[in-house]
């Protein structure tokens, strides 16, 4: 009997693991030109965007917030970041005086809009006490709109080769974009394990009167919190942008929402409180490669659509189980 | 003059309609253990809140090691030495014991490494002061898993672990066993050699004598004395709680007495009641005396089917009923009107009409689907004067309204679903005197009109000023049913003691 709710344990713990390691091996049978370096890389390579937006969009889960606002962020910094560093030739710039700026200006450009919207959510939240939902909600909106005000609705082509290196280019066979995803993904591995901003997020979301009477200044925190999941997604704006060669005010439409379902089903809890970057991790490699296996399979793109629906329901029924069991 | 480590002066703090503290003062002394008593509402914990930051007073001042100081919130108050254990505990279930005793203050990682927290020290350290308090559970263990007094103790040692000079406890034996009672005072004679003050709050007169040097005693957010212990007996601690006279409060009607209206027998909920029988009749108030947390609420609850019984049955007038839910016993004539009316009674942000009729709207339909608005009108109406309900129009909102005439709509929106038992759990906590009066006035008025009446109260006056007979609930189970008679304070908190002090330390 022991050994068997041990079992249970271990398949309750690793479930979403279990999961990602099945669907690798059925795929690999059905389709032979699944698990070949180059497809997994290309998986890789699309879901990396997503799953730096995905991470920062946990930090906010995990303290009981959300935050809808990264997909515009994405917008936003692909279009701030791409007008900084347009081709000199090129006759319709968006600052048609620009002189030649060194693309990491344009980088800090975009990262300092993300940190800016995540700052204002966070504010926001903390200080007028309106829902994380409501508050990121407006500044999604808010963000959107300046996107398309800058570039009066145009895509900004014709990016600057060292611009565009940073989403094109390859150390050995790996593409900079992967790298800088392991690299966003250990990193938050860090500070929500072993630091005390990590610990304060955790107490936040799981009670927030104990991490008041514990001294927490739950304000600060929270503002940090957005800053984190603005600046991710920032990070996945200058990426998408320079692997795409061009600055899109719609670049990041409907993101924050793979964004969340990646997380949740990672699980991360929406009550607050719990979640971890190896699921996280999961929860989007899960969506990236149902997308890429099913397109190898030839199944229709729209029913992909109802396919990931009944995932992501499915896992977070399956976790409000397990939580519940536990109790 | 002696030296005190914190004087409070003249505390004053308000809430939405209530004047919780009236000028308070406190001075605790170091190394000594403050009692602080009094009932339900008497303003205990509102003070302690005060101390910490969590409540800001509204005016007054906090002296602490004779310097003015202002605490604004619980990172200030355990900057200054001031820790607490709160009533309601406070844990992060997700987390583990030693995360949760280090929140915000972890074990760091030194040199370059320093913005790493140091799980190994955290480790040692929680494990040091857990065997030091003689404590045995793993740091590592999620809070969700331990029980509710482990949880306790985990809570306990927190605030031991912030080296405070002055911790607070509040009601911090709620959850726990005699032996781990003991366990605690220990624990707090230890820290009173380390020259600490403690300010234990409790309501329980034989701790406040074990472990007290001081007692200082809050009725209705004042002051009303300061003592050593050795000075003070149950009776004067007793006395001093109560103070007002009852009969002022209660103008209870003496109503002639029917046939029995609902027998419970044997009712059974694993872990939380046991046993119960009792009988109610009609036209007669049944109080229900009993401590915070004994099991009065969830014995109500189950009458009204929101628990659900293991065992025993109920009986309305001689026919075995079955209550499974609340649309069972609303239909068996049963209505209830709960402890916490913003959580569970009033809806906020609707009119005083719709919340009215909100238990009854079946009755207010035409062809079962339209609302038959001129009888919701003339209903509201016709309560609205029967109840002195005041309010600016029936499209008012409820949250607008006083507290006392917020539970005024409560009480009729049940009277409307016609009810022949009605069950009101604290009915007039956190309701101005004035208007206590006047819902007491109503429940005895529905009494003599031959409604059976069962109500739960922990303000000892109200249970003896309004009930025909208290019955005491003593850790889910009866231990008396007393007669208005021979019923009187001492009586009360002997048999609502009862069950704690079977196997406590003599």
């Amino acid at each position: 009997m022991a050994q068997q709710s041990n079992v249970g344990k271990f398949i309750n713990k690793y479930a979403i693991f279990i999961v990602l390691v099945v669907m690798i091996v059925v795929l690999s049978f059905l389709s032979p030109s699944f698990l070949t370096a180059q497809n997994l890389i290309n998986v890789l390579i699309t879901e990396s965007g997503r799953g730096i937006l995905a991470i920062g969009v946990a930090f906010t889960i995990i303290s009981r917030g959300i935050d809808l606002s990264v997909g515009s962020i994405v917008s936003l910094t692909s279009v701030i970041a791409a007008s900084l560093v347009q081709e000199p030739s090129y006759s319709a710039r968006i600052f048609p005086n620009l002189p030649l700026l060194p693309p990491i200006v344009a980088v800090i450009a975009g990262l300092s809009a993300g940190i800016i919207v995540g700052v204002t959510n966070g504010a926001l939240i903390a200080y007028t006490a309106i829902p994380p939902f409501i508050a990121t909600l407006g500044s999604m909106i808010i963000a959107r709109g300046l996107a398309l005000i800058l570039t009066n609705a145009y895509p900004v082509p014709m990016l600057r080769p060292e611009f565009k290196i940073i989403g094109q280019g390859l150390l050995g066979p790996i593409p900079y974009v992967v790298i800088v995803f392991a690299l966003v993904a250990v990193i938050a591995y860090v500070i929500l394990g072993h630091t005390r901003f990590g610990k304060n997020v955790y107490a936040i979301g799981g009670n927030v009167n104990a991490a008041r009477t514990s001294g927490i200044k739950v304000s600060k925190n929270l503002i940090a919190i957005y800053a984190v999941s603005g600046f991710c997604a920032s990070i996945a704006g200058i990426l998408i942008t320079a692997r795409a060669a061009s600055g899109i005010a719609t670049l990041g439409n409907n993101y924050e929402l793979d964004a969340i379902a990646a997380a949740t089903i990672g699980g991360t809890s929406h009550t607050g409180g719990i979640g971890t970057v190896p699921g996280i991790i999961a929860g989007i490699l899960i969506l990236g490669i149902l997308n890429n296996g099913l397109l190898l399979l030839g199944i229709s793109p729209y029913l992909q659509q109802v396919i990931k629906g009944v995932i992501i329901v499915s896992a977070v029924v399956f976790d409000m189980r397990k939580n519940a069991r536990q109790k | 003059m002696e030296d005190y480590i914190l004087e409070m002066k003249g505390i004053v703090r308000t809430f939405p309609g209530v004047r919780a503290l009236n000028g308070v003062d406190l001075q605790i002394k170091t190394g000594r253990v403050h009692g602080l008593m009094g009932e339900n509402g008497a303003g205990k914990s509102t003070l302690m809140k005060c101390l910490v930051g969590i409540n800001p007073p509204d005016s007054g001042e906090i002296w602490l090691r004779g310097k003015k100081v202002t605490i604004p919130n619980p990172y200030t108050a355990l900057k200054l030495g001031i820790a607490m254990i709160y009533q309601e505990l406070n844990p992060v279930l997700e987390r583990s014991v030693m995360e949760n005793i280090w929140l915000g203050r972890e074990p760091m990682m030194r040199g370059i490494a320093g913005f790493l927290v140091d799980h190994k020290t955290m480790y040692e350290q929680t494990r040091q002061l857990l065997s030091e308090l003689e404590i045995d559970i793993d740091p590592k263990t999620k809070v969700k898993e331990l029980s509710v007094a482990k949880m306790q103790m985990i809570e306990i040692a927190k605030a031991i672990s912030y080296n405070a000079d002055i911790v607070i406890m509040d009601e911090p034996t709620s959850a726990l066993t005699p032996n781990e009672v003991k366990h605690l005072f220990d624990m707090i004679r230890k820290l009173k050699e380390r020259n600490v003050a403690v300010i234990y709050i409790t309501h329980k007169m034989e701790e406040i004598f074990q472990i007290a040097d001081e007692v200082t005693v809050l009725r209705d957010g004042n002051h009303i004395i300061t003592e050593p212990i050795e000075k003070m007996t149950i009776d004067s601690l007793i006395s001093a709680m109560v103070g007002r006279r009852l009969t002022e409060m209660f103008p209870k009607m003496e109503c002639k007495i029917g046939d029995v209206k609902m027998s419970v027998r044997h009712l059974e909920v694993p872990g939380l009641l046991h046993d119960i029988s009792f009988d109610l009749r009609k036209g007669e108030i049944l109080g229900v005396a009993g401590l915070v947390g004994a099991g009065r609420t969830e014995l109500m609850e189950t009458l009204f089917g929101l628990r659900q019984k293991s065992a025993g049955e109920i009986l309305i007038d001689g026919k075995k009923t079955d209550i499974r839910t609340p649309a069972d016993a609303i239909k068996a004539g049963i209505g209830f009107l709960t402890e916490d009316r913003r959580l569970n009674g009033i809806i906020p942000v609707l009119s005083v009409k719709i919340n009215t009729i909100v238990a009854n709207l079946a009755h207010y339909t035409k062809f079962g689907i339209f609302l038959n608005h001129k009888k919701i009108y003339k209903d509201c109406e016709e309560y609205k004067e029967r109840l002195k309900i005041r309010t600016p129009s029936l499209e008012a909102l409820i949250q607008n309204l006083s507290g006392g005439n917020q539970q005024k709509v409560l009480v009729a929106r049940w009277l409307l679903t016609n009810p022949e038992i009605l069950i009101l759990d604290e009915p007039t906590r956190g309701i101005d005197v004035g208007a206590k009066a006047e819902i007491h006035t109503i429940i005895t008025k529905l009494a003599c009109e031959g409604k059976s009446i069962i109500m739960v109260s922990s303000e000892m006056p109200e249970i003896l000023g309004m009930s025909d007979r208290i019955m005491v609930v003593s850790r889910g189970q009866i231990t008396a049913v007393l007669d208005r008679k021979e019923a009187d304070q001492e009586t009360i908190m002997r048999y609502a003691a009862a069950k704690y002090n079977n196997n406590q330390v003599a």
